[in-house]
């Protein structure tokens, strides 16, 4: 509702929106807090989020444990399939919006059918595949399948749909073949979209958990997601040991919060285009 | 069909030809025809990367997983090796049909990813329209902040955020002291396997199952345990899941507020119509739209709900949060029944899909009334 509503009406509507907002935003209050508790503080003081007697015990714990070869995983499995996606996303966006030839539209159709495949049921047939072709657990397994998405394709094609003809036409009379028109002309011109992809593409992959469950087994090819599961789930999780696994889950939360809080609305953007196209 | 697409082409490429008069210029033609050619051979290798990944990684699985779905495989060598047999419907009908745990744990995930959607996608849905209703009012002061405060979760890790609500609803966590403040002793969340609706029934003195819903089973699993709601478990991983998907529903609500005229709006309030029925004569019919995406969107997402219970419960307690999902990944990776998880997951697809067709379906039907 758009108009200035009744004193009274306004008051309930912030008192709404800040009694959700507390309940947003104190969760990560009380992880920030509990990281730097001991064990026994965490357990008796589970609502304030202030430690009494803070302590960085369970960083030096987990530069102990495997978490720095996570981190080191997470990282370049995430810049590399960032990389792959964002050139490869484009390139195939551009071929689908620009390019003339016999079979594009059947490409188009294809890549939104592919679109609709709801991931979780892929997990098991992915990992037939990468057995099958001798790829599991290495790290071509855990990046070379992500290094394409058809969602990615859709948003760069939608973009260049709407850079005009005429852009390219002074590169094509200047002789320039189909490539260099695509890199030094029309891409220059896709930077919110490049952006957009960036970022949608490295929180993605820096999220991704179902995909490294399923194309690794061994320890050293943990990634941030499956290592701290297991820290959840492992042997820790008798003894409870909450400042630990807060603090692990702190930490990995802090790259995608840097870029979420610099790129904002690009998230949105990406948000309500992930909309549109549904 | 290629012959229309060529017509089509060299339509959308006239602009290229000179406007020299009636009849173009040879020079124009030559170039025009050496554009297609060479679009044709640029056009197909610039696909050729996403063609391939895709191929192998989306399409090549589920031809495979079809196979394996149909098939003995126990998880050793190849799939395609000659002593893999090819056993017809049977990882099916294990699932369905024979008594059996195979048979019963399937009902038992179906039954709580059922609970898991029924309150999800309701609860989600109307935190998320009734905030982005709020928020649109104008002259609302912080609003940038509100809107990044409840979309922040849905842009961090689902792994974290399992973190942080493992402590938060552990025994001795954030959301029982809050209880104990009120007086009340809160359960030990992820390790109650009570449903819900049996705690209800419960609590007006219906202890134990009728016969009549003890004695009828459904896909090896009595109604009485159908009936049984979602376990406080479960009801644990739904509010994690409707605390962190709101706000990316939330947006896609306020966006579409943002794009309604207000004249029409105006004109109600004008009218006299307050704002209550304002909101719903006039705001929610135009969102109808938006709602059904929402909705739609939401139901597809809810069947796929993984990540949470691998890293949280691992279907405990009691198998009250297996999911068709984690299960399909728990028999294949854990029991090595290779052919049944292949074959949860297609029954999984189905299931999805038809949810899709409806979702097509049902926004069809909106496109051609307004």
């Amino acid at each position: 509702m758009s108009t200035r509503g009744s004193p009274v009406a306004r008051i309930a509507g912030y008192a709404l929106l800040i009694t959700v907002a507390v309940a947003y935003i104190f969760p990560f209050l009380i992880q920030l807090g509990t990281a730097f508790k001991t064990d026994p503080e965490a357990n008796a003081h589970p609502l304030d989020p202030i430690p009494q007697d803070p302590t960085t015990a369970v960083f030096s714990q987990l530069a102990a444990l495997d978490f720095p070869l996570w981190a080191f995983n997470s990282a370049f499995v995430a810049v590399t399939v960032t990389i792959g996606r964002v050139f490869f996303d484009s390139l195939a966006g551009y071929a689908l919006s620009r390019l003339r030839f016999r079979g594009r539209n059947a490409v188009l159709a294809a890549v939104i059918a592919v679109m609709a495949v709801p991931g979780v049921v892929l997990l098991i047939p992915k990992f037939l595949v990468l057995n099958q072709l001798g790829m599991y657990d290495t790290y071509a397994a855990m990046i070379v399948p992500l290094m394409v998405d058809a969602a990615g394709i859709f948003i760069m094609k939608q973009f260049f749909d709407g850079i005009p003809d005429s852009v390219e036409e002074a590169a094509r009379i200047d002789g320039a073949g189909p490539f260099r028109t695509f890199w030094s002309v029309v891409l220059p011109m896709a930077r919110p979209a490049l952006i957009t992809l960036t970022i949608l593409s490295f929180q993605g992959s820096w999220n991704e958990l179902p995909h490294f469950i399923v194309s690794r087994q061994s320890a050293d090819l943990n990634t941030l997601t499956t290592g701290v599961s297991t820290l959840v789930g492992g042997q820790l999780s008798a003894g409870n040991q909450f400042p630990l696994k807060l603090g692990a889950a702190l930490l990995m939360t802090i790259p995608v919060a840097l870029v979420f809080f610099v790129f904002q609305r690009h998230f949105v953007r990406g948000a309500t285009e992930g909309a549109d196209k549904g | 069909m290629a012959g229309t697409r060529g017509a089509t082409d060299t339509t959308a490429s006239a602009p290229v030809v000179p406007p020299g008069g009636a009849t173009p210029r040879p020079a124009g033609r030559r170039r025009h025809s050496n554009r297609i050619r060479r679009d044709g051979l640029a056009g197909w290798l610039f696909l050729a990367p996403a063609i391939l990944v895709l191929g192998s990684f989306l399409v090549l699985p589920v031809l495979m997983a079809a196979w394996v779905s149909l098939s003995d495989w126990n998880g050793n060598g190849s799939p395609l090796a000659s002593g893999v047999d090819f056993v017809g419907a049977d990882n099916y009908t294990a699932l369905l049909d024979e008594p059996g745990l195979g048979r019963t744990n399937f009902a038992t995930s179906i039954r709580n990813n059922l609970y898991f959607v029924l309150l999800v996608v309701p609860l989600q849905t109307s935190l998320a329209l009734l905030l982005a209703v709020v928020l649109h009012q104008k002259g609302l002061r912080a609003r940038s902040f509100f809107r990044t405060a409840y979309y922040f979760p849905t842009v961090t890790s689902s792994v974290a955020i399992s973190v942080v609500f493992l402590f938060l609803f552990a025994s001795t966590g954030s959301v029982n002291a809050a209880l104990g403040l009120a007086g009340i002793e809160g359960p030990s969340w992820f390790a109650d396997p009570r449903g819900l609706l049996h705690l209800l029934l419960g609590a007006v003195g219906l202890d134990t199952a009728p016969a009549v819903l003890a004695d009828t089973e459904l896909l090896g699993l009595s109604l009485w345990d159908w009936f049984s709601g979602p376990s406080v478990a479960m009801c644990a991983i739904i509010l994690l899941v409707v605390w962190t998907s709101t706000g990316a529903y939330m947006l896609m609500f306020y966006a579409a507020l943002q794009n309604l005229p207000e004249t029409v709006h105006e004109a109600a309030l004008i009218d006299g119509a307050n704002r209550w029925q304002t909101f719903w004569r006039i705001t929610l019919p135009q969102l109808r739209p938006t709602v059904f995406l929402v909705l739609t969107l939401g139901l597809i997402g809810t069947w796929q709900v993984f990540d949470q219970v691998y890293a949280l419960s691992k279907g405990a307690p009691g198998g009250t949060t297996l999911t068709p999902a984690f299960l399909s990944y728990v028999e294949s990776f854990v029991n090595g029944e290779w052919g049944r998880g292949s074959a949860i997951a297609f029954l999984l697809f189905l299931i999805i899909v038809a949810l899709t067709l409806l979702q097509r379906f049902v926004l069809r039907d909106k496109g051609a009334v307004e």
